[in-house]
């Protein structure tokens, strides 16, 4: 069996969904920033998919952006996460609502 | 060659406007370091420099200069104004009075002014005042001039309340500017009936298109509201009827202003401008009329206002109304030469007269009443005498200045066929010379009714009273009449630059001697009534009600117009304003209050919420899309 485009592009929108769902359903900040780590390399298997399908390199370039960009967001967002546990000792995010009006 | 005099010319009238320019802008900080002599003294000085340019100018200049500075606004093709003077004799010897007498006031200021605290800031006032005069002055086109005009409105503002700390002096700066605004709104209307008509704000260029006639009939249209709104200008600077009520409050103003300012010189501006645009005015007879009718009813009812004031400095303002109304009299019935010489005798023996009385309110420590003065000829001998000379002056006893100019006038209106005008001519001059004798009894003798230290004023006050009091006795001879041996020299100086009818060069002894016996009578009446002055009020009966109270023309003004514009603008405050402007946007805010009461629950501060929002969105959005792509 050959693999072609629509199976990437199957795997790509699955594991976007997973990480979809778990973005809106987890309390965990942690969960959360790995359900986004999900969403962004499911758009990475896209990119390079179609970058495949196209035989440019493109979708590469993109996707080494978007890997790096995700790795400095990451380390942004574990900083946050420290902090709000140090402020509640907890890092669920349903309870971090000080800011609401 | 002619090159080299234009800018020898240049450079004159540029140094005598620029000078006290700079001066405006130094003696302001200036004062503080350099010390109030140095100052006050440094201030005079630079004037003195503009009046010796002025000098010069006037002894060089033959007949006809116009300079261009630089260009101020250029309309299409044509150069609608220009920073630009225009120097001929009417311009020149208005600008040496302004710059001389200038001069004489400034140090005399030095000693008036001296100790107070805003020494500096007056100096730089004054100054700022010539250098707008000097614009007025000088300009070759209206919006020159109007700069001026405005420029010398604004010095006079701020100089009535040069005393701001009282309520009452800067109420009385207020109502000279706003009721020189109406004046200046004629002025401005008919800068625009003017431009309309000729296309051209020049005044050289403008005459030279009147003079040579065969002008439309909606051209004649347009100037006839010119000239009216002129009138109505000349009337507001030059306190005139309907317009002179601000004058009399501008002696809330430090003496030496009233001098220069609301006698001599910025009052008179209004005489130049009509003196200046003759040609113009000699299209409508009945715009001449009018200016006659006005200042000789202005010069009777000032007079008969006069008589009843025990403010020294009111009595003077209101006898600078009449002699103002002289002018326009004289004027009115094309004898502009007659006006203008009054104008500079005018403004040497008022000058005079408003200083040595503010040398008798120095020595009387700021008391300006007349009824507590009395008995000053012993303690203050030179400011007596000098006064002595102002009144005689005034009050037209020959071979004194006013006495030749007052008779010009006099005869013109008389060979005008005027009998009215010549009648209000001739009670004017018998109640001027009685309410000057009335000044000078009151002030000078009779016993002393004050418990005051008297002291005479210092030098240099004394000493500007004695140049002015020599002026005001010889000025007469510039132009005396042929009749009487002289050589009528203003007449000739300014040749045709303005019309005036032929003047009857016989001597007529009997109107001459009918004359000196009205300035006789005046004094004699007044010596009778006040040789044994003691104090209190002087005119008991009730019947004297309506001059005591100025014929009410203030309450009647305050009645009429400004209870009323009062009242709107306070509906326009509470109704439009806060009504409908701030309503209209009050409303608005509390519509977004309400309207974001209710969306704030969206804000539940869960960030999955916020998400779930954002896909909503992007699903929609693609939905959208994709529904209109199809």
């Amino acid at each position: 069996m050959t693999i072609g485009i629509a199976h990437l592009l199957f795997l790509s929108f699955g594991i976007f969904a997973i990480g979809l769902c778990g973005f809106l359903t987890r309390r965990n900040a942690l969960s959360i920033l790995l359900s986004l780590e999900l969403m962004l390399n499911s758009v990475n298997i896209a990119l390079v998919s179609f970058s495949k399908l196209h035989g440019n390199e493109g979708g590469h370039i993109i996707y080494f952006l978007v890997i790096t960009v995700a790795a400095c967001e990451t380390a942004v967002g574990l900083a946050i996460i420290l902090n709000l546990f140090r402020l509640k000792k907890n890092i669920r995010v349903d309870e971090a609502t000080e800011l609401r009006v | 060659m002619t090159n080299d005099i234009d800018s020898i010319f240049a450079v004159l009238s540029g140094v005598a406007v620029l000078l006290p320019l700079l001066g405006a802008g130094l003696w302001f900080w200036l004062c503080p370091r350099l010390g109030e002599k140095l100052t006050g003294y440094a201030a005079s000085s630079f004037l003195g420099i503009s009046f010796l340019c002025t000098l010069i100018l006037f002894f060089k200049v033959d007949s006809f200069v116009q300079l261009e500075f630089a260009r101020w606004i250029s309309v299409g093709p044509s150069n609608l104004a220009s920073f630009s003077v225009l120097l001929d004799p009417l311009s020149l010897a208005l600008g040496l009075v302004v710059t001389g007498v200038g001069a004489l006031i400034h140090i005399y200021s030095v000693g008036y002014m001296h100790g107070d605290p805003g020494f500096g800031r007056f100096f730089s006032y004054l100054n700022l005042f010539v250098v707008a005069m000097l614009i007025l002055i000088w300009s070759d086109n209206l919006l020159g001039i109007f700069l001026g005009w405005e420029g010398v409105g604004l010095c006079s503002y701020l100089l009535i309340s040069f005393w701001n700390k009282d309520l009452a002096n800067a109420q009385a700066g207020k109502k000279a500017f706003i009721v020189n605004r109406i004046g200046d709104f004629g002025f401005l209307i008919a800068m625009f009936c003017l431009y309309r008509a000729f296309g051209t704000l020049n005044i050289p260029e403008l005459l030279v298109l009147v003079r040579e006639g065969g002008l439309a009939d909606w051209q004649l249209e347009y100037s006839l509201w010119a000239c009216l709104g002129l009138v109505l200008g000349a009337a507001g600077k030059s306190a005139q009827i309907p317009l002179f009520v601000w004058l009399p409050d501008a002696m809330a103003g430090p003496t030496p202003v009233s001098a220069l300012i609301h006698a001599a010189t910025m009052v008179t501006a209004g005489v130049y401008l009509v003196c200046r645009l003759q040609g113009l005015f000699l299209l409508h007879p009945q715009v001449l009329e009018l200016v006659a009718y006005m200042g000789g009813a202005t010069a009777f009812f000032a007079a008969t206002i006069a008589i009843f004031q025990f403010d020294i400095k009111k009595v003077l303002a209101y006898s600078t109304i009449s002699q103002l109304g002289l002018m326009f009299l004289a004027v009115g019935l094309n004898a502009p030469v007659a006006a203008y010489f009054h104008l500079i005798t005018h403004a040497f023996f008022k000058a005079l007269l408003f200083l040595g009385a503010g040398s008798v309110i120095h020595g009387m420590h700021h008391e300006q009443d007349m009824r507590k003065m009395g008995g000053l000829r012993k303690k203050m001998p030179l400011s007596f005498w000098t006064m002595t000379i102002g009144v005689l002056a005034i009050a037209g006893i020959p071979p004194l200045s006013g006495f030749v100019s007052k008779d010009e006038i006099l005869l013109m209106t008389k060979l005008a066929d005027r009998p009215w005008l010549y009648g209000l001519g001739l009670a004017t001059a018998l109640m001027t010379a009685f309410y000057m004798g009335r000044l000078w009894f009151m002030t000078f003798f009779g016993r002393t009714r004050s418990d005051h230290e008297v002291h005479e004023s210092p030098a240099n006050m004394t000493a500007v009273l004695v140049v002015l009091a020599s002026l005001s006795a010889v000025a007469g001879v510039i132009n005396w009449p042929r009749a009487w041996g002289g050589s009528e020299w203003l007449s000739s100086y300014f040749g045709d630059l303005v019309y005036q009818g032929s003047v009857d060069s016989q001597v007529s002894w009997g109107s001459l001697l009918m004359k000196v016996g009205i300035a006789v009578a005046g004094l004699g009446l007044a010596w009778w009534k006040y040789r044994a002055f003691v104090g209190g009020d002087d005119f008991r009966s009730s019947s004297f009600r309506l001059f005591k109270g100025k014929y009410f023309i203030d309450e009647i003004y305050d009645f009429l117009f400004v209870r009323n514009l009062r009242r709107a603008g306070e509906l326009c405050w509470r109704v439009v304003d806060q009504g409908m402007i701030d309503g209209s946007l009050h409303l608005l805010g509390r519509l977004a209050n309400s309207v974001a009461l209710r969306f704030k629950r969206l804000q539940t501060g869960v960030l999955q919420a916020y998400v779930l929002w954002v896909w909503i969105g992007i699903i929609v959005l693609l939905f959208g899309a994709w529904s209109l792509g199809s």
